[in-house]
């Protein structure tokens, strides 16, 4: 009963503050609700038992959500997002969007069917929704994981407007690298 | 939540009882802290100079600054405390433990990231460009010292086959893992005194910024901050003992006295280094983290891994 009326009142939680990202006015103050309602998910998957996965998901969206912050503060809006400024743009039309999204979800929830619940959740679910995400296609993940990273790597130094030359001089013989951002092991 | 474990969950009362704990660490820590200043200055004495200047701060007047935002800035500099009270609320002392949750490395992991954000937003709150300042430095530490603490951290649960922060002291029956991953202990020490933001990465509270992200924090506000960075320093301490000192193993004395033995131990060598290490600056630091700390800890995880098969 109580942790029927905690799983509740946390999901209220992580929708209240998904809503306040669009209602206040600065951008940290975005940011940041939108970490909290993350991790009110997070703390609502614990009451799903899915502990690892719950606390990864705390771990994960606090730490991009204190990088982003930066981004966000650096990048939007005409001033640098120092200044309150507002969260939302284009407002009827998202208005019509959204109303449409929930309207067509909402008459999915009312009209399907919804199945009775067959067997009984095994001991540890992680591990069998790790096995249901990831099993037999393990070994496909495993390849897109480094294919995934080397693309990264690749459009990095695609555009970064400096090349070796830049850095090791036309005979790429110049050490220490001339950065404008030294390092800090003196390469 | 786990099936069976090495230790004994008790009642969440007990809580009251761990925080208290934490708060004699933090005396402990905070008192030497004040003897070391002062024998650095040629005076004698200064133990209870920590608690002159929580008094002077308790009877300060709140300073603040215009169009300050009181609510994220609250948070970020009264936050440190509470994450250190969540961080404790997984350590077993000997026998017992409060939330013996079965990811606790996990959550303690969960709860030291929360901290970016903490020092973030005490940083941003006060609308000074000298604390933004400081709190970017934070970030910019972060992002160097938090993958190597991450993979200190697998370590240890690899050797245990566990996540479980009993499971993991009881897996270290006659050799220590300080001992056999020194690496990963290391790293571990030095990712606890980067999120306490202590000795060498002060930087994000340097003197040279005006205090950094502290610089507009006053009065009890101030207070609870420092109190904090005490806090995160005594609970990385803590959580070092039964991931890598044994736990409570250890002759004549009971479990529970072992653990805050070693946790002492461990929390006054991180006070008396604070005097001895240089400061690492945000901008070069990145590269050390990234380039010298990373590979030895995933190393330090593949022999680690490599010896675990072997022996089962």
């Amino acid at each position: 009963m109580i942790a029927d009326i905690a799983f509740w009142a946390i999901g209220a939680v992580a929708v209240l503050a998904g809503a306040a990202v669009f209602y206040v006015d600065s951008m940290a103050r975005a940011t940041y609700a939108l970490a909290v309602s993350f991790i009110a998910v997070g703390f609502q998957l614990l009451f799903l038992q899915q502990n690892y996965v719950g606390v990864v998901t705390v771990l994960m969206m606090v730490m991009e959500m204190a990088i982003m912050a930066v981004y966000m503060v650096m990048f939007m809006g005409m001033n640098p997002a120092l200044m309150p400024m507002s969260m939302v743009h284009d407002n009827k039309k998202s208005l019509a969007v959204a109303i449409g999204t929930f309207a067509f979800l909402a008459a999915g929830v009312l009209l399907i069917d919804w199945p009775a619940r067959r067997g009984a959740p095994p001991a540890d679910v992680t591990s069998a929704l790790g096995e249901a995400l990831m099993g037999p296609k393990m070994l496909v993940m495993a390849v897109i994981s480094p294919v995934m990273v080397a693309t990264i790597v690749a459009g990095v130094v695609l555009a970064a407007h400096r090349t070796r030359y830049d850095r090791f001089g036309d005979d790429l013989k110049r050490r220490p690298a001339e950065d404008p951002q030294p390092g800090g092991i003196g390469r | 939540m786990a099936e069976t474990t090495a230790v004994t969950s008790v009642g969440p009362a007990w809580a009251l009882a761990a925080a208290a704990t934490l708060g004699a660490l933090v005396i402990l820590a905070a008192a030497f802290q004040g003897l070391l200043t002062a024998r650095s200055q040629g005076a004698t004495g200064g133990i209870t100079r920590p608690f002159g200047e929580a008094a002077r701060l308790m009877r300060q007047r709140r300073r603040t600054t215009v169009s300050a935002d009181g609510l994220l800035w609250r948070i970020g500099s009264s936050g440190l405390l509470v994450a250190a009270l969540l961080m404790v609320a997984v350590v077993p002392l000997g026998e017992w433990t409060i939330f013996d949750l079965d990811v606790g490395v996990m959550w303690f992991n969960a709860m030291d990231v929360l901290v970016w954000a903490l020092i973030w937003l005490t940083g941003w709150g006060a609308n000074s460009a000298h604390s933004l300042i400081g709190g970017y430095r934070f970030l910019a530490h972060g992002l160097g010292y938090e993958l190597p603490l991450m993979f200190a951290l697998v370590a240890p649960a690899i050797a245990a086959s566990s996540l479980n922060v009993g499971d993991v002291a009881a897996a270290q029956e006659g050799l220590w893992f300080a001992v056999w991953m020194p690496v990963a202990f290391l790293a571990y020490c030095l990712g606890v005194v980067a999120f306490s933001v202590w000795g060498p990465f002060e930087p994000a509270i340097g003197s040279d910024l005006g205090g950094g992200v502290r610089a507009e924090l006053s009065g009890v506000d101030r207070l609870v901050f420092e109190l904090g960075r005490y806090a995160l320093l005594a609970a990385g301490a803590a959580f070092a003992v039964p991931m890598f000192l044994g736990g409570g193993s250890g002759p004549l004395l009971a479990g529970w006295v072992w653990v805050l033995i070693k946790a002492a131990v461990l929390l006054g060598v991180f006070v008396w280094g604070r005097r001895r290490l240089p400061a690492f600056r945000p901008d070069k630091f990145l590269e050390v983290g990234w380039l010298v700390l990373l590979p030895a800890v995933l190393l330090q995880d593949l022999i680690v891994a490599v010896v675990s098969v072997w022996r089962t």
